[in-house]
């Protein structure tokens, strides 16, 4: 008989362990707490660096699940998790058991709650957004004010919710410089009369096509980068943003007026991750994303046999490699599972 | 008699709203590498002026892209055109020629002596 794998998290890891999984001839359950699948896929318009669409990726992930020995189950939550001898009971919050050889975990991240940082004023002041809601405009093609006004002066902050003491999080979230110089031109495209402003602290374009990415925002798009870690945004009389900075490649402290603001929220442990830490006892570090046996060699590995880890449950990653470890993962488990009656 | 009292700081903040950025469009415009920089310090390493005065290339990028003209000025006629700086540059960009349109955008501007 087929063994049994558990995959909790339908996002990208999930979606593709879950399709690699059934290919090796594994029959999957995949849990996943929204009634859609694709996680954040869902709230991106076009992918960095190449500027995919993003229903391009879910297209490709969506016909590796399209199978018979895959079961979705979506709206669904774990309440209680246990280890039995060598197999696996979880309870769902409908009371149903299931019963699994292996368990894959792909809980996937949230991104930072962007009003903890209050000097921003996230939900104090209108026109002060997230990288999502950017994202959402995008989609809907109009980049606009509350009032309906078209934005001319938008800055982008760098580095919310990472690299930051103040909210207990000292990692960097890894996509938010991309992603920002991704936006920048992306703003730009929709509105050609704009200036933008990216604030950043350092710039990180550590993947392929990042730099140049980084490049075509300067010389195409004429996106203006000052470095620096913007300090508090506040309102003018007239219902302007007005920010604080100090240009700290001039030496000099600055501010600026501008119509919107845009904020680079990081990549936090996800809520859903967090409650399967609590009740399954497996191990987080400190940054709270889960933590594998072994940075180098056993980046899947949990502290319990037969539990593997997928994707950004333990580390901020990309698309690619979110996918590559989600693979990674299935190969961890055909090799526990030859091993397990 | 004994001096005292109090004496008045100018602000030191970079007015960004207010600043005049004409000369960096007319630099933007003749030469477009000027966007290009991404602030490393290479060329003001490498200069000779550089290293024996407080001149510093890089830092008047910054002051022309930001409108802080006075300082801009100050500043310009300290380099001597020799272009050792362009042979550093990670990012292509033509540094001399910078120099040159800024000092040309300033002649040719009626709101600034040089
Ligand atoms: S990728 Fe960039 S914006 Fe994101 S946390 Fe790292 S340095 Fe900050
Ligand atoms: S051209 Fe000017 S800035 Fe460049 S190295 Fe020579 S003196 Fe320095
Ligand atoms: S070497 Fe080039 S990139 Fe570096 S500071 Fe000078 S002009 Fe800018």
């Amino acid at each position: 008989m087929s063994k049994h794998v558990v995959v909790i998290g339908a996002g990208v890891a999930g979606l593709e362990a879950a399709g690699r999984l059934s290919k090796a001839g594994f029959y999957v359950s995949l849990l996943e707490k929204e009634v859609k699948t694709g996680g954040h896929l869902n709230d991106w318009y076009k992918l960095f660096p190449d500027r995919r669409n993003s229903s391009e990726v879910k297209h490709y992930l969506d016909k590796l699940t399209l199978n018979d020995g895959i079961k979705i189950l979506s709206g669904t939550t774990i309440e209680k998790f246990s280890k039995r001898k060598s197999h696996f009971s979880i309870i769902t919050d409908k009371g149903n058991e299931i019963i699994a050889d292996a368990v894959v975990v792909a809980t996937g991240f949230d991104l930072f709650k962007s009003a903890r940082k209050e000097e921003y004023g996230y939900g104090i002041y209108d026109n002060v957004i997230t990288s999502a809601e950017l994202e959402g405009m995008f989609r809907n093609d109009k980049i606009a004010l509350c009032n309906g006004k078209i934005p001319g002066a938008i800055g982008i902050v760098h580095c919310v919710g990472s690299r930051d003491e103040k909210v207990g999080n000292l990692y960097c979230s890894k996509l938010c410089c991309v992603t920002a110089v991704k936006q920048a031109i992306e703003i730009c495209e929709h509105l050609p009369e704009s200036k933008v402003f990216c604030f950043y602290m350092d710039m990180r374009m550590g993947g392929a096509h990042y730099e140049e990415l980084y490049r075509e925002a300067q010389e195409k798009w004429g996106v203006n980068f000052i470095r620096g870690k913007v300090s508090e945004a506040g309102e003018t009389i007239n219902n302007r943003l007005v920010i604080k900075v100090e240009d700290t490649l001039a030496g000099r402290p600055l501010k600026m007026e501008l119509d919107m603001l845009v904020l680079m929220a990081g990549m936090e442990m996800s809520d859903g991750g967090k409650k399967i830490a609590g009740i399954s006892g497996l191990n987080t570090g400190e940054n709270r994303f889960f933590s594998a046996a072994d940075p180098h060699y056993g980046s899947n590995i949990s502290n319990i046999k037969g539990v593997f880890y997928a994707g950004t449950c333990t580390a901020p990653m990309n698309i690619t490699e979110t996918i590559s470890h989600a693979r990674a993962a299935v190969s961890e488990v055909m090799d526990y599972l030859k091993d397990v009656n | 008699m004994e001096k005292f009292g109090f004496t008045i700081s100018k602000i030191r903040q970079i007015d960004y709203d207010s600043n005049d950025r004409s000369i960096a469009d007319y630099i933007y415009e003749r030469e477009p590498s000027f966007r290009l920089c991404i602030e490393c310090g290479g060329c003001s390493a490498t200069c000779t002026t550089g290293n024996y005065t407080n001149f510093s290339l890089r830092e008047l990028h910054i002051l022309i892209k930001r409108g802080e003209n006075s300082q801009v000025i100050e500043n310009l006629k300290k380099c001597m055109l020799c272009g050792k700086c362009i042979l550093v540059c990670p990012r292509g960009v033509n540094t001399r020629n910078i120099v040159i349109l800024a000092r040309q955008a300033f002649q040719k501007s009626d709101s600034y002596a040089i």
